[in-house]
């Protein structure tokens, strides 16, 4: 009998172009968890869907209990005790809590003694067994789309769990969670340690690895780098393995001086009675507007509804001090506010459209030639400039941009706004899901561009983003603003009781 | 960058392996051009362009609502109704089974207008009802295909039309050089025109680039300040001005027009531009692409028609050949995974 309940070894993964995997390896303990680390494009999400069976592994075994297994496809792998909640969700919306646990697997029973029926009564049974189980309290008839984030989070745990795993894989699972929903997790977490569950944790969040994790594999550029005892790490030994060099400044020193005030919003209401309202902010040249809030706090709502994307009843904006009649996204590129959206893949990038055509896509009036064709140099100059600028890493312009890492996809994003030159800038979430060396990155572009006398607003989850780079942040609850405090004087502490502020 | 470089024989193979379809075919012209003394032909071959010119233009039309994850099932129909427009509007002054006896001899420079306008405006209403009224382009234009059917039965009165002007079907079935030798017909020269004029707006265009964008994703390119209800609308748009043209261009060169012609000409043009490799999942897409796909399917039917091949039958060969080119062409992108 192995000490390991399941091992993989010498993992190698190509995909056209890039070694996404080089020899990497994890082994698992039965009842720990163990967190994977690494930058993002380091190889953790591929080397979790190898052992998940959804990519075929190029080299390498993966042994169960000491045992050379093959994991053909996710059934498979699921059948052998392996189960993976993805980093995005995959429900779906239309169909029923019980349903969406029980796909594929719908427990069956034969009507007149011979036609095969689902069995929905068994089904919604076990369902309310099983969501008893990660302590939530919903009914199991609710349909998946009108669950919160975490709830449907849950619901994936659940249906994991029911699947009597040995091994359960949480890619990011705290991304989108508020900090008691990733309380509860931590408690269905040390349920399934005490059932001899062995969890794989993907975070790029030190305190959370340090508080749960009992091992810590580090990857960097798809090689194993090592596996250590959480209690022998400390959040900058982990990121100086991560990274393969010191950081020094995790922010970098901000030199923009703020002036007059150029933007303002009063009393800006959504038509949705239960998302922003009432709210009233100025935002100055140069100047970087940090808004914090919990999840929920309809933060990226408001901002939506500023650039257009969403409706409003009430209130104006006025950009110095002239009303800016905004209703669609074209009307606030036109007047010089952009927008990098939270959700990079549902509203940011074309997927199948190369690096150029999606950096270039909102600025296409500066690259014609007598008015209507496109000069395709002044569009690869382009490229280049934010190539070289942002450090992006592409094989060419040509390159499809869902094959680039998520922190190479949101530089070509940040360059397809830049090359509007745009007076506002709001970002949403900019560094979500971005590796260590790349947040810094971008980092300094923000930086740079306040500098230049930019106004910035970042809409931010992370406390330490926020006051390690806001002049003065904004807090949201429950769509109200409940108040502004100076960048300097900010804390962990006065966000949170803002943010906590329910009527 | 020399990695892009590949030497002639790689790119050749590349390009085998990128089209098995294409190349099978092309093998088969050539077979079944060795067995049967005309298939090799300067009639045979004009014949072919002519047929292929004109499902050209359908496939341009509707390949901007394909990459855009639409679809316009009135193509066919609407090549119908600018047949009828046309016939009644092109018939000689002097026959006896004008339609529409009260108007004078038109000229035929001023009916391709009218026709262009029709075309537009048929164009423009599938873009309202998809952008504006948020139909899916399934069913949108599965309801304006029926409604444009009605109306051409009406105006045609369900008959045949004939008795064209002379000057409308030898200018259009013309041709530069002898028929016995080599000769070009002047539908070949119409199709290039236009093959290079998508070509240009399709990658040198803002109108182009949205094209791609919306069907890459729509959110984002809304987001990215693309005006996607317009552009949207400016693809229909375009669309209906192509099947007009050429469904001008099909009642002179069959010498008749009536109601149900052109039915079915919207799933053809679907098909070639699915076998060219334009992707129904949205924002893939080329015109060398969509001319290759039209190319194929019309060669399929030449080489079966030689072949003698019940009619009945090309149907099912036809149908064969769509399942087995998209089912190719898509195991390219599973197999990067």
């Amino acid at each position: 009998m192995s000490e390991y309940v399941l091992e993989m070894g010498g993992v190698c993964k190509s995909f056209p172009g890039v070694k996404a995997l080089d020899h990497a390896q994890l082994k698992l303990r039965p009842g720990k968890v163990h967190a994977l680390m690494g930058e993002n494009g380091a190889g953790k999400s591929t080397l979790m869907k190898c052992m998940f069976g959804i990519f075929k592994m190029d080299e390498g075994e993966i042994r169960m209990d000491g045992k050379p297994v093959t994991i053909t496809d996710p059934m498979d792998a699921l059948n052998k005790g392996i189960a993976m909640v993805h980093q995005e969700l995959q429900p779906i919306p239309a169909r029923t809590v019980g349903e969406n646990i029980f796909l594929g697997r719908y427990p069956m029973k034969k009507a007149l003694g011979f036609i095969p029926i689902v069995d929905h009564k068994k089904m919604y049974d076990d369902t309310a067994e099983l969501l008893r189980k990660v302590r939530m309290t919903f009914d199991p008839r609710q349909k998946v789309g009108e669950l919160s984030v975490s709830q449907m989070q849950s619901v994936e745990i659940a249906k994991a769990v029911s699947a009597n795993c040995r091994v359960l894989i949480l890619d990011e699972p705290t991304s989108s969670l508020t900090s008691n929903e990733v309380e509860a997790l931590f408690r269905i977490i040390d349920d399934l340690k005490a059932e001899n569950v062995a969890v794989v944790y993907i975070s790029h969040k030190m305190d959370e690895i340090l508080r749960i994790a009992d091992d810590v594999t580090i990857m960097r550029d798809g090689k194993y780098i090592g596996t250590w005892l959480a209690s022998e790490l400390t959040t900058d030994k982990i990121i100086t393995q991560m990274v393969g060099r010191e950081l020094t400044n995790l922010y970098p020193l901000r030199t923009n001086v703020p002036g007059e005030v150029v933007f303002e919003v009063k009393d800006f209401t959504s038509i949705n009675p239960r998302s922003f309202r009432h709210v009233n902010f100025q935002l100055r040249k140069g100047e970087i507007l940090g808004v914090g809030g919990l999840v929920g706090a309809q933060r990226t709502e408001l901002m939506e509804g500023l650039f257009g994307i969403r409706s409003h009843t009430t209130g104006e904006i006025l950009y110095q001090g002239k009303p800016l009649p905004i209703t669609r996204p074209k009307d606030a590129i036109d007047h010089g506010i952009a927008m990098l959206t939270e959700d990079r893949r549902g509203s940011g990038i074309m997927g199948v459209l190369s690096v150029a055509d999606n950096i270039s896509i909102s600025s296409l009036n500066k690259y014609l030639d007598h008015g209507f064709a496109i000069n395709g140099k002044k569009v690869e100059q382009l490229v280049q400039d934010n190539v070289q600028k942002m450090n992006i890493k592409t094989p060419s312009s040509k390159t499809q941009i869902k094959s680039l890492s998520g922190g190479n996809q949101q530089k070509v994003l940040v360059g397809r706004w830049l090359a509007n030159d745009p007076d506002v800038l709001i970002l949403d979430e900019p560094t979500r899901g971005i590796d260590v060396g790349a947040k810094y990155e971008i980092y300094c572009i923000i930086a740079d561009l306040a500098k230049e006398g930019k106004s910035i607003i970042m809409i931010s989850s992370e406390m330490s983003e926020l006051i390690g780079m806001s002049d003065r942040i904004m807090v949201m609850c429950d769509g109200r603003v409940t108040g502004f405090i100076d960048g300097n004087e900010a804390t962990q502490e006065n966000i949170m009781a803002l943010a906590t502020q329910f009527e | 960058m020399n990695k892009n470089k590949q030497s002639t024989g790689a790119k050749i193979i590349g390009l085998i392996k990128g089209n098995p379809i294409v190349l099978l075919l092309v093998i088969a012209a050539i077979v079944v051009g060795c067995l049967k003394d005309n298939f090799f032909s300067w009639a045979n071959f004009s014949n072919l362009m002519s047929n292929t010119a004109i499902r050209f233009l359908i496939a341009l039309g509707v390949s901007g609502c394909l990459i855009t994850k639409g679809t316009d099932l009135s193509a066919g129909r609407q090549v119908g109704f600018a047949a009828v427009v046309a016939g009644i509007l092109c018939q000689k002054g002097d026959y006896s089974g004008r339609l529409w006896k009260f108007m004078p001899e038109m000229n035929i420079g001023i009916v391709f207008l009218i026709v262009l306008v029709v075309g537009l405006v048929w164009g423009l209403i599938n873009g309202l009802i998809v952008t504006k009224l948020h139909v899916p382009p399934f069913i949108a234009t599965l309801g304006t295909q029926t409604i444009i059917y009605g109306i051409s039965l009406v105006i045609s009165d369900a008959q045949p039309i004939g008795g064209f002007q002379k000057i409308y079907t030898t200018l259009i079935n013309g041709r530069i050089g002898d028929t016995r030798s080599f000769h070009l017909p002047y539908l070949l020269f119409v199709a290039a025109i236009f093959g290079v004029l998508f070509w240009f707006i399709y990658n040198k265009t803002r109108h182009g680039k949205y094209m791609y964008a919306i069907g890459g994703n729509e959110v984002a390119a809304e987001v990215s300040g693309v005006n996607t209800t317009f552009t949207l609308i400016r693809i229909y748009a375009t669309a209906g001005v192509m099947y007009a043209i050429a469904g001008y261009l099909l009642a002179a060169k069959s010498g008749g027009a009536s109601a149900s012609m052109g039915q079915g000409y919207e799933l053809e043009a679907i098909a070639g531009c699915t076998i060219g490799g334009v992707s129904t999942t949205g924002g893939i897409g080329t015109v060398p692409g969509i001319l290759i796909g039209v190319l194929v399917f019309e060669l399929l039917k030449i080489i079966l028609q030689f072949l003698g091949v019940n009619p009945y039958y090309n149907y099912v060969v036809q149908g064969l050949v769509i399942v087995l080119a998209v089912s190719l062409d898509i195991r390219k992108y599973i197999a990067k995974k």
